[in-house]
């Protein structure tokens, strides 16, 4: 074939874009494909595909998207903790002349990677899959407000999931850092397909967050059930509004960021290059008027996890419940005022630096009222030490220490001796470890009873919460005393003998933390075994205080037979000391939306349009996008939306309950 | 094997490495300043922190569920005082904070000249301050003594004492300038220029480095930063001048050129516009500085022949930069001087062959034939060499 046909296919993708040269890569190929084989062929044999395709892949209910949001969060948690593992190795090994064993063309795409993926496709999808599962519950609500979007939603973050994985064996990721600055990630510096993937892959994600954060305003505002007011709603709930308030606000931002520097690299536009009037300052502006609200977008839905846990294992109302929604919508707006704090040291005058420092301080006043009250919710309490309540320790204990060198990097001049250094490194490890992933953890071990009728197992979570606390502690204390001997960030080699050591032990920390994740592994597998002895029948194991443990667990399709009336804000609690009885009698017909495979097909095409603009396959992307189109308007013709539950199967599930309940007793 | 032996000594080699704490520990009084306000915001944050931990850890034992002589009170969730005091303790902390935040970052501004040498002694005005230059290049540091008129890369002299200000830019992407002994760090920018006013106090070698990723030779973009006393910097100065060599723009265009691990290197003389020529981007002769260009902006612009006014570009450092469905690759031509006759200075830059009609302000675009027809649409480049 011509050369000029085979480009007009394959675009610039040839053989030479497999790294067949890389060992690490094709080993990892080999190991991904043998599991991905044996999980195809185990599906395939049990027959499994229908049912996957029926009841998970097209279903618009919430609780099974969040349950898949978690899973693509655990997933990815791998493949971005394999990134980690790689960069501690590197830098314990890289001393005394070696090289260690990554390249720099290897090394540098292994920490772009780590931070996108950890962010966008492990934290992300596990704060977006507890709201969506939870909030809905919480709210009594029987699901989100467009659950078609919701599907879409996760789909595309999926697809966004596919693309960086694909760059792993197919082509290259980005030498960037995981921000991507220009004139860096501009076409001159970056001509290969690396910032086009990192580009396509968050934009076909952004586009599902964003719906995603809409999706739940919208639930949140207008799908409370009676009696709830804002003020007598969960303080999850609350959080939960304010991220997506902060998603929907600051996203779009992102989107149009990386839309220009795409035209940039596309179309020779000049908005961050060096000449031609570009500015590579206002992409770093841009790019961090939407990464600062992020970091509240994640912690925001854990502190709101951390007072569900506090107030329930400790037995009482949650203190200052007031402060604590102000202090959350404070924090939300605050968010916006602050981004210029990451970079200081490019060159702003000493105004506009001491503004954007205090305001940053100031967001410390509302975190710390927070942490006084989950503090006086304990006191007076009855404290049981489940394993949510050990993360909600651990976090407080974590996270103060971050937050506090937070506050000191506020302050532009001591800034402009740690700012880039592993101190820096440290100290936002500290609070999104701290805070998003102690809290994601907690809310796994607090609300996996309610998903699937059976807790976790206590051995293996607390065996694995150990590990993690202190391979944490061990991995990052380091860092923060080698950022004070001016150790930079995104090093391959060293040269000072004496540092080796504090990389040594920060290795090691980052081993436990594997086992960590790996007893976390062990933890659900266990719990699935012995899910009959950690059955719990009764919908409320923990005698917790919201609405999600007034049904039963887990939940059936429509939620609530009968939507809930709400007089407190601890719904739940207030109904079982008022001596609440469930209705036995009078169901009827519940109205429900219909699953479709639309989501997955629009994501999917969205996902092959990205791979055809990364690759210059322009038949391809021209084609996924009218066929986007068109699967787009043909679902507007879809009148097979929605569908009625029958009272029978109603009555049916709920006397099945009825007996558990009585069993139990 | 000794795999093991290291793993028994970890404690006592943490003890004994000898390790160099030079954030806390600097030798110039700007980073001495900075390390002080590391120091007591950390204290002052400690104020509220520690007790914090301290309630947790009291709270979670004291209120344990077997504990069942503590008092439990499941309705309690609401006391106005201590309300009160759990916004406004946080709140008192940040206001002092946000004073010295304030105070600090006025005081230790980067582009403000220092006012003193050290804690006890005020700068001595009669004396004229070192002006240092200083270019981030892939992947190295080129600094240009202007009032010596030698330069070198990857080694940095300083007299103790005397201010030095740092005039600071890059080639190509972004850098940040950073020796921590001597103060804290800057962003360099290609067309753009930071300043750093900064004072060594103790005569040493110490590290400077890069502290922005910056690429594949970033982890080797390091240099020494000697503090001498007069008598040595003379000598230092000297040693550069008998180098000999001199850096004009050709050799500098060759400097430019993407390297890793770069040793010392000095030149005698040095071209004295060649900083000025970096910063605006023009080093190539026949482009047009950015200064040119906001001038002519700053009278109205060449209008819509300005347009016109571009040369195709054939070299930026790494490759012929252009995109796949871009237009192709140009830069703003500099108006003809006598210093840089447009027509040699076309064949000096290897732009294509095909240029011959010269493309002024006010000429018409010669219509213009892609290098390859098929590749505009196909999106083949030229193989990057990084």
């Amino acid at each position: 074939m011509s050369p000029d046909l085979l480009k007009l296919i394959f675009g610039r993708l040839g053989l030479d874009s497999l790294p067949l040269h890389e060992p690490i890569l094709v080993a990892t190929f080999v190991m991904v494909a043998l599991c991905g084989g044996a999980l195809f062929a185990g599906v395939t044999y049990f027959r499994l595909w229908g049912y996957l395709w029926r009841e998970w892949f097209t279903t618009v209910d919430h609780k099974r998207i969040g349950i898949m949001y978690m899973i693509l969060g655990i997933v990815m948690l791998l493949r971005g903790f394999a990134d980690a593992l790689m960069m501690r190795a590197q830098q314990a090994l890289a001393f005394n002349g070696s090289e260690g064993f990554l390249p720099a063309h290897h090394y540098d795409q292994v920490f772009t990677a780590h931070g996108v993926i950890m962010i966008f496709f492990v934290a992300m999808p596990l704060v977006t899959g507890l709201m969506n599962y939870v909030v809905p519950l919480q709210i009594g609500a029987r699901d989100v407000s467009f659950p078609f979007l919701n599907n879409f939603s996760f789909w595309m973050t999926v697809g966004g999931a596919v693309l960086v994985m694909a760059s792993l064996f197919i082509g290259e990721f980005a030498r960037t850092g995981w921000l991507a600055y220009p004139p860096l990630s501009n076409i001159g510096y970056s001509p290969d397909v690396g910032v086009d993937y990192y580009i396509w892959a968050l934009q076909v994600a952004g586009v599902g967050t964003t719906l995603s954060g809409i999706n739940l305003i919208c639930t949140i505002v207008k799908l409370r059930c009676p009696g709830m007011t804002m003020m007598k709603m969960p303080v999850f709930t609350w959080t939960a509004l304010c991220t997506n308030i902060l998603i929907v606000a600051s996203f779009p931002v992102l989107t149009v960021v990386l839309a220009l520097l795409s035209l940039d690299r596309y179309v020779g536009t000049n908005f961050f290059t060096n000449d031609f009037g570009g500015s590579p300052m206002m992409y770093v502006n841009l790019i961090w008027i939407w990464g600062h609200p992020e970091v509240y977008i994640l912690v925001l839905p854990a502190f709101g996890i951390f007072s569900e846990v506090t107030s329930t294992f400790s037995g009482k109302r949650l203190f200052g419940y007031t402060s604590m929604v102000y202090a959350t919508v404070v924090i939300t707006i605050l968010s916006y005022l602050v981004w210029l704090h990451h970079f200081f040291t490019m060159g702003s005058g000493a105004s506009v630096n001491s503004f954007f420092g205090i305001t940053t301080m100031i967001i410390s006043i509302p975190t710390g009222a927070k942490m006084f009250n989950w503090l006086f919710t304990m006191y007076r309490g009855r404290i049981r030490f489940e394993l949510p309540m050990l993360w909600t320790i651990a976090f407080m204990l974590t996270f103060v220490l971050g937050g506090m060198t937070g506050v000191l990097l506020a302050v532009p001049p001591a800034d402009f001796v740690l700012h880039n250094s592993l101190f820096l490194i440290a100290h936002f490890h500290n609070v999104i470890i701290g805070g998003v992933v102690f809290g994601a953890f907690a809310g796994i071990n607090y609300w996996f009873p309610k998903a699937f009728g059976f807790k976790l197992d206590p051995f293996w979570g607390k065996l694995s919460f150990w590990f993690w606390v202190t391979g944490f502690y061990m991995a990052f204390m380091p860092l923060y005393v080698l950022g004070l001997m001016g150790v930079t960030r995104r090093l391959r080699v060293f040269d000072d003998p004496s540092l080796q050591i504090w990389f040594v032990i920060a290795a090691i920390g980052a081993g436990l933390v594997f086992l960590g994740i790996l007893c976390m592994l062990m933890q659900f597998a266990v719990s699935f075994l012995k899910r009959e002895q950690l059955k719990d029948v009764t919908g409320d194991p923990w005698d917790a205080r919201t609405l999600e443990w007034a049904t039963s667990s887990p939940p059936p399709d429509y939620n609530f037979a009968f939507t809930p009336v709400v007089h407190d804000n601890d719904a739940w609690w207030d109904m079982k000391k008022r001596g609440y009885q469930r209705p036995l009698t009078g169901f009827k017909p519940i109205h429900m939306p219909s699953s479709t495979g639309t989501g997955i097909i629009l994501a999917g095409l969205a996902t092959a349009m990205g791979f055809g603009l990364i690759w210059y396959i322009w038949w391809l992307a021209a084609a996924s996008f009218i066929a986007m189109l068109a699967v787009g308007i043909g679902h507007t013709f879809n009148y097979h939306r929605d569908f009625d539950i029958p009272a029978d199967d109603v009555i049916r599930a709920e006397d099945s309950r009825t007996k558990l309940l009585a069993g139990a007793k | 094997m000794s795999r093991f032996k290291i793993l028994a000594l970890l404690p006592l080699a943490v003890a004994l490495s000898g390790c160099n704490y030079v954030v806390l520990a600097p030798a110039g009084d700007i980073a001495a300043q900075q390390r002080d306000l590391v120091i007591i915001s950390t204290v002052l944050m400690l104020l509220i922190v520690v007790p914090v931990m301290a309630l947790t850890v009291l709270f979670a034992w004291r209120y344990r569920q077997s504990n069942t002589s503590a008092r439990y009170e499941p309705e309690w969730d609401h006391s106005t005082s201590l309300e009160l005091v759990i916004w406004s303790a946080p709140l008192l902390i940040i206001v002092c904070l946000g004073a010295l935040t304030w105070m600090g970052t006025h005081l230790l501004d980067p582009y403000r000249n220092i006012g003193r040498i050290h804690a006890e002694r005020a700068v001595d005005q009669s004396k004229a301050p070192l002006d240092v230059d200083v270019v981030a290049l892939d992947w190295k540091w080129l600094f240009i003594y202007p009032d010596y008129g030698i330069a070198t890369v990857n080694e940095l002299a300083a007299p103790v004492d005397r201010p030095i200000n740092f005039h600071i830019t890059a080639s190509s992407v972004m850098n940040s300038f950073y020796i921590p002994a001597l103060a804290g760090q800057i962003y360099a920018m290609p067309g753009m220029e930071t300043s750093l006013h900064a004072v060594i106090n103790h005569a040493g070698t110490y590290k400077g480095f890069s502290a922005n990723y910056s690429g594949a030779g970033f982890s080797g973009m390091h240099f020494t930063f000697h503090g001498l006393d007069d008598k040595g910097f003379d000598a230092w100065i000297a040693q550069a001048k008998s180098a000999g060599g001199s850096l004009g723009r050709a050799e500098y265009l060759q400097l430019e050129k993407p390297s890793e691990n770069e040793p010392v290197r000095r030149w005698g003389t040095v071209d004295s516009d060649l900083y000025r020529l970096i910063l605006n981007m023009c080093v190539e002769t026949g482009k047009m500085c950015q200064s040119e260009m906001m001038a002519i902006d700053a009278k109205g612009g060449l209008g819509h022949e300005g347009l016109n006014n571009t040369l195709p570009l054939a070299y930026d450092k790494y490759a012929r930069r252009g995109t796949v469905l871009g237009p192709q690759p140009t830069f703003v031509a500099g108006t003809c001087t006598p210093d840089a006759p447009q027509g040699q200075t076309t064949a000096a830059i290897k732009a294509p062959l095909d240029t011959a009609p010269l493309t002024g302000a006010g000429l018409k675009r010669p219509t213009f034939t892609p290098l390859k027809s098929s590749s505009f649409f196909l999106g083949q480049r030229p193989k990057s060499n990084s």
